[in-house]
Parts: C-alpha cells; structure tokens; sequence
C-alpha cells in the first residue's frame, strides 16, 4: 500500500518519515486527487508490431548483421594468415601501424560488435517490448519464520552445551586463534632483515667515479660549469647480479658549479674545485632526481615536483621530501682522476623509521 | 518435492510422444540440480530499461574481457626477473639488458602474432573496468540505490573498486619497464615510510634491497590468482544480490516501491545484456586496433638509476599521486626516529580517506533519516539535495587529486608552472569540495522549484498570446496526470525534533550528543534550507480552480 | 521558422545554443588569430636580415648583449660560448629572444642560414668555444640506435620524457618536444646546454653518443617514426590513456548503453 514493502519490524520512533502514498482506486482518486498514479499507460505498438514487411525488414538487419560478423571472424583468420607481424603500414591519421594489429583488432571488433548489434536489434524490434510488471517481496522474513529460526538456533546452542562447559569454549578459542600463528611464521623467510642495508652504498674511501656513459673513470676536466654527469662506483658493472639493488642506493648526479656561489660550507668542504657530487635518489620515495636547471641549479624529481638547491647543500625548495640529497665527499686521487672520500654520510633514498 | 518430479516424470514417460531432447536434458539436470525451481523465480526476471543501468554491465562485461585476454598473456609472459640481453626483431632494444619479465613482454608484442592485440585489449579494458566502475558507483549513489535492502551490495561494489585498483597496479608493474618500476619503486618508497615495521615490510616484500630479483613473480601471484579470486567471488555475491533484490527503478505511471516494470530476462534481457557483452567487446578490440596503450618497448626495461617525466600511474591510482605530489615535505624526529609524515599521512590516512567518505555515505544517511524501510524507487538526484551535494563534492575532491597527479602534464599543455598547480591542488583540496557542496545544492534546490512550478502551473509553451485588452501571456500547458504524478512521487522526509529538553515535571532529559548531532544534520538535510515542499494537492486544486 | 520557436524552450534547448556559440568561437578564433602573427613575423624577418656578422650583431643582439658581446643585466656574455651556441639559439629562432618569460620559447627562425652562419662566426672571435658540428657528427644514419635509447634513459628522459616529447620543470619552465628538431640542433643543445638545460661535454658524453642518441630521438620521435600498436596518444603516458579510456572508451560504450535501453521508436508518434 505504501511506499514500502517489507515489515515495519524496526518502525522507527521519529515521526520524520514521509506519510505513505495512497494507491489509486479508479478514476473517482484520480478526480481528487491529481497526483495520483494513474498506472501504466496503454501499450504502444511499434511498426513492426503492425507491418510485417517493417518485420521482415528487421529481420533482414539482423540476419545481415549476424552474416557480418561471420565475413568479420574469416576476415580475422585471413588477416593472423596473410598479414607478417613486423609489417609496418602508415594510416592517417593514426600513424605508421602494425597492419597485422590493425587488422585483427577491427575484424575482431566488428565480429563481435556485429553479434551485438544484431542481437540488441532483435531484441529492440522484434521480440515483444510490451511492459511486465513484477511484485516484489519484502527480503526480511515474516515474524513467524523469524521466532522459529531463533528457537531452533537456541535449541542447538543448548545442545552444544557451550556455554555450561566452558573450559571447551575457552579451549577451542585458543586453538583457532593460535593456529594462524603458524601461517604468519611461514611468511618470515619473505625476505632477511633489514639491519643496516639501507645505511650502506657501494661507495667507499678511494673508490673511483666512473662515467654512467663512457664507463670510464671521471677527470675533473671533464666536467664543465653548467654540465651535468652521472657516475656510478667503479667496479659495479650492468652484469653483476646485484648491479640493480647497488645501482638504486649509488647512483651519483655530479655537476660544476662556480666555487664562490656554494653557499653552504660543508657542500664546500666536500666538493673539488666546485664539482659537487649528490646522490641521484630522490630523499622523497626515491625517483632518480636529475633535472638539473643549470642557470638557476635546482634539481626537480620528475615523480613528485621535489626541488633542491645544489648550491645550498641540496636543501629542499618546494615539493614532498623531507630533507637534503645526500652528498658524497669527492677529492681527486694522485692520477688526477676523481675519487669518494668515503660511504655517504647518511642513508640515501627515502626516509624510513630508523633513520634517525 | 521428489514424489512432484517423479509423478511428472512417470506422466511423461506414460505420455504418447517422448517429449523434446532439449526438454529431456532438462528434465535430467532438474532431478539432480532442480534448475526448475531456480528458472521459475529468474527466467522472466523483470529489468527496467534504462541507459545509467547499463554501467555496471559495461563494468562486468570488461571484467569477464580482462579475464579471458588475461588468461591468454599467461600463456606466453614469463615473471621473471632474471637479466638477459635482448636480441628480438626490435631493434632500439637489440643488445639491451633486460629482465626476463620486459623481454617476454617485448615478444608478445613483436613475436606473437596477435599478442599485442590482446595485450592491448587486456590493458584498455582494465582502464575502461575501473572507469565503468566508478560511473556505475556514482549512478548509485546519485540515485540512492544504496539504500536498505542494498548497502551490503553498495560495500559489495566499493570493495570490487579498490581490489580493481590494487589489481591494476599490480598488473601494471609486471613487464618490469621503467615506468612502471618508477611506480614499485614509489611503492618501496611509501612502504619504508610505515613507522616502526616499515623496514621490515620493505625487505620482506622485495625479498631483499629493492628491486630485489622477486617482486615481478609475487606480484604476478597476486595479480592473477589472489586478487581476481577475491573479486570474482565478491561479483558473484553482488550478482546474486541484484537479482534477489530486482533492481531499482525510476518512479513513473505504474512503477512502484512495491513492484518492478520492464522486460523479461528472457528473452528481451538475454538478449540485450548479452548482446552487450559482445558490443562491449567489440568497442574494446577496436579501440585495441586503432590506439596503442603503453608501448613498453620505448620505455625500457627498469633501471633504479633511470627516470622519466610523465612517470604516472593509470588513471585509477592518479589521485593517491596527486595526494603525494601536492603533501608538504614534512618529517619529524620521534624519540630519535623519523616519522615521514610527507608520504605517511597522503598514503595511509588521506587515500583511505578518500575511499572511506564515499563508502561510509550510505551508512551516515541511514542513521540521519532513521528510516528503516525498504526503498526501490530510485530517487532523482535533484530530490536529495544533500546528498548530491555531497556526491558532486566528493567528485569534485577525488578529480582535485587527479588534476595534482597530472600536474606536470597540464604545466606543459596549458603554459603554467608546475609550482602553481600543486598550490592549487593544496588550496583547492580544502576549498573546492566545500564550494561545489554548495553550489550543487543550490542548483537542486532551484530544479525542485522548477518541478513544483511546473506542476502548478503547467509547462511554458513558448507560444505568447495576445489577449483582447492587449497584455501578452505566455501560454502554460498543463501536465498530464502521468508527469503530474512522477514529479511528485518522491518521498519527503521531516527533521528529526528532539524535542523539549524538559519534560512536562520540568526534569532535564538526557540527549545525547549523537542525538543533537543527528537532529542538526536532520535539519541540514530535511529543514526548510534543505528542499523544497513538494506541492500538495490543495495547492494543486486552489491554483486550478483561480484558473477556471 | 514556427518550429524552431516552438523548441526554444526544449529543455536541451539551452544546451544547443552553447554549443554553437562555442563551436562558432572556436572556428572565428582558429580563422583569424594565428594568421596575423605569422604574417608579422614575416615581415620583420623581411625587414632585418641584410648585413653581415658585426653589423647584424650590432643591429640585432647589441641591445641585450651589449656592443662587443660582454653581456648587459638583459642578456648574458657571449664570450666564449662558441660558434654552435649561436647556430642553435638564432637556428631554432629562439634568439632574437621577444619578451621576457620563465623561457625563450621556439620560434620561426628570424635570420637565414648564411646570416646566422656569419653571427655565429662573429660571436666565436670573441672567445674560444665549442664550434658548429659536422655533418658526420650528428647524422642519424648508421648510428647504433638501442645504444642511443639507453644513453637518453639515462641523459635526457628524466625532463624530455621516454621518446622526447618534452615536460615541465619549476615556476613555468620546461623541456621542450624533440620531435620536429634538426639533428644539428639536437647536437648543439647537448653541446652548449642552452638556457636551464646542462651541457653533456666531449668528456663525459663522448661525439659517438652524441650521435647514437639523435639517432634514438629520430627513430622513436619523428613523423616517421613506427608505433605498432596504432596512434600514439602524444606519447604522454597515463594521462593521456586515462582521459582516453574516460572520454572515448567509456564514452563510446554509454553511446551503445543508451542505444540498447531506449524505447524503440511506437508507430502512431508523429
């Protein structure tokens, strides 16, 4: 009767609910009252309810449809035969493309938009669109189902006696609760321990800067004002199984900058003749930081917007890390080729609990 | 319900012709699974035809897409992170070390015949999957289909919208390319920022130092077991909660709270909603043809050392970024540790936030309505104010953060600075909701006015008539009973009152604080700043009469 | 006529209208705006590019550079930045700068080839710098090109993005697209670091890779360049797919969804 169905079992003690609606009774309700609900109106027909040449024409589109897609599928088949998988055809205005892509994925498409549209079309025109009512039910249960449903669930909660014995309640509990334990021990060889890994890098006191690019070690006449290198440390080649892991905390970013624009006296005290060498991992979550703006020499990490200042100890300008690039004590060796004075002095890469 | 199948079976045996092959199959596969009972209740199924209904089909239909591309790319992706060279038909990559895991994604693309299609097809329907999700999400929620008997399906459809989320992100990482790494390595990043365990989470998930040799392969389990496991279970349970539920409908002539009017399942629906499934697909496979979506093959296989601009997650991860991108750079000491509150606070309390204000909605306006009946009539969005208003709000915070995901990619498009956005992005986070919250309600609330002067006063034709003395009206048509009736035959709610806080003795009542809060927000909702009357029917007869 | 005012107050009548306006707007913008300024600079062009080296220095770059080059609060010394500083600032149009801006964008180029040959020449009298590459030094062609991707993953993507196609750096700064640039230009940027881009000198970033990287941004970012998988997107990444997936993908299907719920059309509607 009303705007709900279902039992007002939990009828609620506000009065804010809105009034139910009232059903229409015939046309006398429909005089009162104007917003009734007048029931569904009349079923239309359409015109292939009515001419069955318009009929026969719906059937032709789909029957054509579904005949397209068939040509589509043979068309697939052909285009996996007939077309080699590194040819390259140009198409405007979508560029120079696999043809063999191209082709398998518009034959697939029409084939399967085809059964689609066809079936829709069908269902659209032909099959009988006249509107079905349906009368819902309410989910909850009716009181009487409820009532025995709870006594039955008291009944074997009594049979089970658990909750006179309670030393096998208590008991069970544990288990169940203990068991999981094990599955959680299981996971512990996921992975060792973190100790100090985050702590140490590959760098170590005399060890060389070698080019990223050349592979070769680094002059300090190599690196101009304005000019930017990356380096690894020697010895750590790409083949090595834990190049990546090395790679990650290593990777150095050297510029040149004029010594008497370092504002910062220890960037002063590590650098060489202003050549400065900072980690090249973001302190934030740990992109590769490198756009280097020479003229104003920030440097930009491209995931986060992170901006530090190179010639005040990489201090943070603008953006979400948290402190300065760490940066590594360079001096140059007696061959004249540039050289680490040491490890970083701090953890490199993002922050973490025990940083400290 | 035996001795009934067997007396129908003995009438048919005793019957003069054996009945139909297809009947007899039937016939068996009911005595051992009694499809007969469960055809009876669902094979004319009522469904109400309406465009916004169809949303979570598109949803469904490419889920069943992403399954079935990505049990093909199984067949040929190896997770594996050991490093080879690559010596494949492309040749930018000739000589390039790479994991395994990028060199077979390089060979389904270029050695396969037909796998970059697929591939394709795998990776644009798990774009549109999400973003189908979360249109049929908001078609809910706008509608208040979320109401009782529906919010355990409402929490049924958000939990499918995060697995979504995690199962892309993984997938996405697996071919191991520099972009996708660049994501893992911000993963690694957002991990080691967990107090205390943080660390530890971090080694235990990349078996060591990250990258590790690993996290390909475990994040391939999840990806093709663990998580869509759990989601397909989840889509099942929220099927079979819309076909017990039936679905909802829009009130009009005929359609009630308490019946559904439309076209059977069979055969109209089985043949629309299936014939989707293939329109879908179709759509898909072209648009798999004709645009190509991440070409791992100018990205390059992942190095720690290596980054590119525009390094981006998909779109349905873009504003956990734009929350990082824009947080500032806070961290602080704790008793000698470091608490990174910079990544901390944007990835453990404001992305759970986000997520969790849109999931908790439905609960909140139960409690403030206090209405405990069942309601099948979807509501147009402008009769809940509120509600809309806090939904637009909502969108308006979740596209905030995805505009400072983008940030660098709408600083290149449209000249601005990158810096400017993000304080945008920072402003607009506190401002924006707010600002469209209210304007959004202002604008129901002035289509209610629309609605309550059209049914009192008619439709404006357009048409100006001159009247004898000269002055020209603009003619109003009167609605016909069946407008008439569906612009009025939303429900109204009254605030809640808590009523005198002294009874009748002059004692003090206790009201609780939830209670004060819940009449306040009653207020908001239902007071007189909250909606518009509907108009009655005295209304409606007095103005008819001064007419006449 | 009649009909059209009968549907005035169609509810999506409002909507139609803003539609046109704005189409209407659009397509008045894009017949005249960009036409005026190209004529313009045309004619400035016409009007500059005579003499020769001193003369063309003295007349064009002088007021910001000063007389001999040694730089005003407006432009920077010239001294010393060589002969392939010149050739890719005035080359690419970018000198003779017009407004000041976080950066001196692109343009047409204002002087000839021979013009530009002869201020470059002018400019490296005043000191010693990097000259103007040869031919062979940066022409794509026989380059290794895999080698040439790994060297701009590791030199140049993180501003330039994977195939070269530019993004943004602070306060309004950016990396310019690589795609419609010269390999000369290319190999001068890298050379003298123009503007907020670093120089990658001979020592650390030898000819060879020089020329194995124009070779990559060639092959990945030109009009020729191969995308199997069909169009590119702009090459941009996740945004670019994510808007697609929303505005065409999605867009697309609830097209068809509107298709498959309405009512088809009843015989007797007039």
């Amino acid at each position: 009767m009303s705007s709900q169905t279902g039992p007002d079992e939990n009828v609620s003690d506000d009065e804010n609910l809105p009034a139910a609606q009232e059903e229409s009774h015939g046309a006398e309700v429909v005089e009162a009252d104007p917003f009734a609900d007048p029931g569904l109106p009349p079923h239309e027909h359409r015109i292939q309810d009515i001419d069955e040449r318009a009929a026969k024409r719906s059937e032709r589109t789909v029957a054509l449809l579904f005949t397209l897609s068939m040509l589509a599928t043979v068309g697939f088949i052909a285009s996996f035969v007939a077309f080699p998988i590194d040819e390259i055809i140009y198409v405007w205005p979508l560029g120079h493309i696999s043809s063999l892509n191209l082709a398998l994925g518009l034959t697939l498409g029409v084939a399967l938009f085809c059964i689609g549209a066809g079936a829709v079309h069908w269902a659209r025109t032909l099959m009988s669109d006249e509107e079905m009512v349906d009368e819902r039910h309410p989910v909850a249960a009716s009181p009487e189902v409820r009532e025995k449903v709870i006594s039955d669930f008291k009944q074997g909660a009594k049979e089970s006696a658990l909750g006179r014995r309670k030393l096998i309640r208590n008991t069970m509990f544990g288990a169940v609760a203990l068991v999981p334990l094990s599955g959680i021990v299981l996971l512990r060889d996921l992975g060792p321990l973190p100790k100090d890994k985050l702590r140490h890098t590959a760098w170590k006191k005399g060890k060389l800067l070698v080019n990223e690019n050349t592979n070769e070690p680094l002059r300090p006449e190599d690196i101009a004002v304005g000019s930017l290198t990356f380096a690894k440390p020697e010895g750590l080649e790409e083949e090595d199984h834990h190049f990546q892991e090395e790679i990650a905390k290593a990777a150095l970013m050297i510029v040149r900058l004029e010594p008497n624009d370092i504002k910062d006296k220890r960037e002063l005290d590590w650098s060489h003749e202003g050549i400065v060498a900072f980690s090249k991992i973001c302190t934030h979550v740990g992109c590769p930081v490198s756009l280097y703006e020479q003229q104003t020499h920030h440097v930009l990490c491209p995931c986060h917007q992170s901006t530090f200042d190179l010639t005040d100890g990489a201090r943070v300008l603008f953006g979400p890390a948290g402190h300065p690039l760490p940066q590594l004590n360079i001096s140059v060796n007696k061959d004249g080729y540039l050289e680490a004075q040491g490890d970083f002095a701090e953890p490199v890469g993002p922050a973490f609990w025990e940083r400290g | 319900m035996s001795t009934a199948t067997e007396t129908r079976g003995s009438a048919a045996a005793e019957g003069k012709k054996k009945a139909p092959a297809g009947e007899r199959v039937a016939d068996w596969a009911d005595g051992r699974l009694g499809i007969y009972s469960l055809a009876k209740a669902n094979m004319r199924k009522i469904f109400p035809d309406h465009w916004s209904f169809m949303l979570g089909e598109v949803a469904l239909y490419s889920f069943i897409i992403i399954i079935l591309t990505g049990v093909y790319l199984t067949l040929f992706f190896h997770p594996s992170m050991n490093e080879v060279e690559y010596h494949g038909p492309y040749t930018p990559m000739q000589g390039v070390q790479m994991s395994e895991a990028f060199k077979s994604t390089l060979d389904i693309s270029f050695d396969v015949r037909g796998g970059l299609l697929v591939r394709q097809i795998h990776h644009w329907a798990a774009l549109i999957f999400l973003a189908a999700m979360f249109v049929h999400m908001m078609r809910v929620f706008f509608t208040g289909a979320f109401r009782k008997p529906r919010e355990i399906n409402w929490v049924f459809g958000f939990l499918l919208f995060v697995l979504g989320m995690f199962t892309g992100f993984t997938g996405y990482s697996l071919p191991d390319d520099l972009l996708s790494g660049t994501g893992v390595r911000f993963m690694e990043g957002a991990v080691l920022s967990v107090p205390i365990v943080g660390t530890y989470l971090s080694m235990f998930l990349f078996g060591g130092e990250f990258p590790g040799d690993d996290f390909v392969a475990r994040f391939y389990s999840i990806h093709i077991l663990v998580l869509p496991g759990i989601m397909l279970g989840l889509l099942v349970a929220h099927l079979i909660l819309v076909f017990y539920h039936k679905h909802t409908q829009f009130a009009g002539p005929g359609r009630k709270n308490s019946n559904v009017v439309g076209m059977p399942l069979l055969p109209v629906y089985m043949a629309k909603a299936g014939g989707f499934f293939f329109l879908v697909f179709g759509v898909i496979a072209a648009i798999a043809a004709l645009f190509t979506i991440n070409p791992i093959w100018v990205l390059g296989p992942y190095r720690p050392d290596q980054v590119s601009t525009n390094a981006q997650p998909d779109w349905y991860m873009g504003f956990s970024e734009g929350l990082v991108r824009v947080m500032p750079g806070w961290e602080v000491d704790f008793l000698g540790h470091t608490l990174v509150l910079g990544v901390a606070i944007p990835l453990m309390i404001l992305f759970p936030l986000v997520l969790v204000a849109i999931a908790v909605y439905p609960f909140i306006e139960a409690w403030v309505t206090g209405d405990k009946r069942e309601h099948h009539i979807a509501d147009r969005p402008r009769n809940a104010p509120t509600r809309t208003a806090f939904g637009a709000a909502w969108i308006s915070w979740y596209f905030v953060c995805l505009v400072g995901g983008g940030n660098d990619l709408w600083a290149t498009h449209f000249h601005l600075s990158i810096n400017a956005i993000t304080w945008f992005v920072r402003i607009a986070f506190f401002v924006l909701p707010v600002l469209v919250f209210w304007v959004t309600r202002r604008i129901c609330l002035g289509l209610q006015r629309k609605d309550r002067e059209k049914v009192l006063h008619g439709r404006e034709t357009g048409t100006i008539k001159r009247l004898p003395h000269g002055e020209f009206v603009e003619i109003h048509e009167p609605l016909s009973q069946e407008q008439l009736h569906t612009l009025t035959a939303h429900d109204q709610y009254e605030p809640v009152e808590i009523g005198p806080l002294k009874d009748e003795n002059g004692v003090e009542r206790k009201v609780s604080r939830g209670q004060k809060l819940r009449a306040k927000l009653s207020k908001g909702y239902y007071g007189e700043s909250g909606q518009i009357p509907k108009p009655t029917r005295e209304e409606y007869h007095e103005l008819e009469s001064g007419h006449h | 006529m009649k009909k059209l005012s009968a549907r005035r107050r169609h509810p999506l009548a409002a909507l139609v209208v803003l539609l046109f306006a704005l189409a209407a707007t659009g397509g008045l913008y894009t017949a005249f705006a960009p036409a005026g300024e190209a004529k313009a600079e045309q004619e400035s062009s016409k009007s500059l590019a005579i003499e020769e080296g001193k003369k063309l220095f003295a007349t064009g770059c002088s007021s910001c550079h000063g007389t001999g080059g040694q730089g005003t609060s407006d432009g920077p010394s010239l001294v010393g930045v060589g002969a392939a500083a010149v050739d890719f600032q005035v080359g690419t149009g970018r000198m003779p700068a017009q407004q000041p801006g976080a950066q001196v964008p692109k343009k047409p180029k204002v002087y000839s080839q021979d013009e530009i040959n002869q201020l470059a020449a002018y400019v490296a009298s005043l000191g010693s710098g990097p000259a103007k590459p040869t031919k062979d030094m940066y022409d794509p062609a026989g380059a290794d090109v895999a080698r040439g991707g790994e060297l701009f993953r590791t030199n140049c993507a993180q501003c330039h993005n994977f195939t070269g196609e530019g993004g943004a750096l602070t306060h309004g700064k950016y990396a310019p697209d690589l795609g419609d640039v010269d390999p000369k230009h290319i190999y001068e940027a890298m050379q003298t670091g123009p503007q907020n881009m670093p120089s990658f000198t001979d020592g650390a970033l030898p000819e060879k890779d020089k020329r194995d990287i124009v070779a990559y941004v060639k092959t990945v970012n030109s009009d020729n360049s191969e995308s199997p998988g069909g169009f590119k997107l702009g090459g941009f990444g996740p945004v670019a797919e994510g808007m697609f997936a929303w505005i065409f993908g999605l867009g697309a299907l609830i097209a068809v969804a509107v298709w498959v719920a309405a009512r088809t059309a009843k015989a007797k509607k007039s």
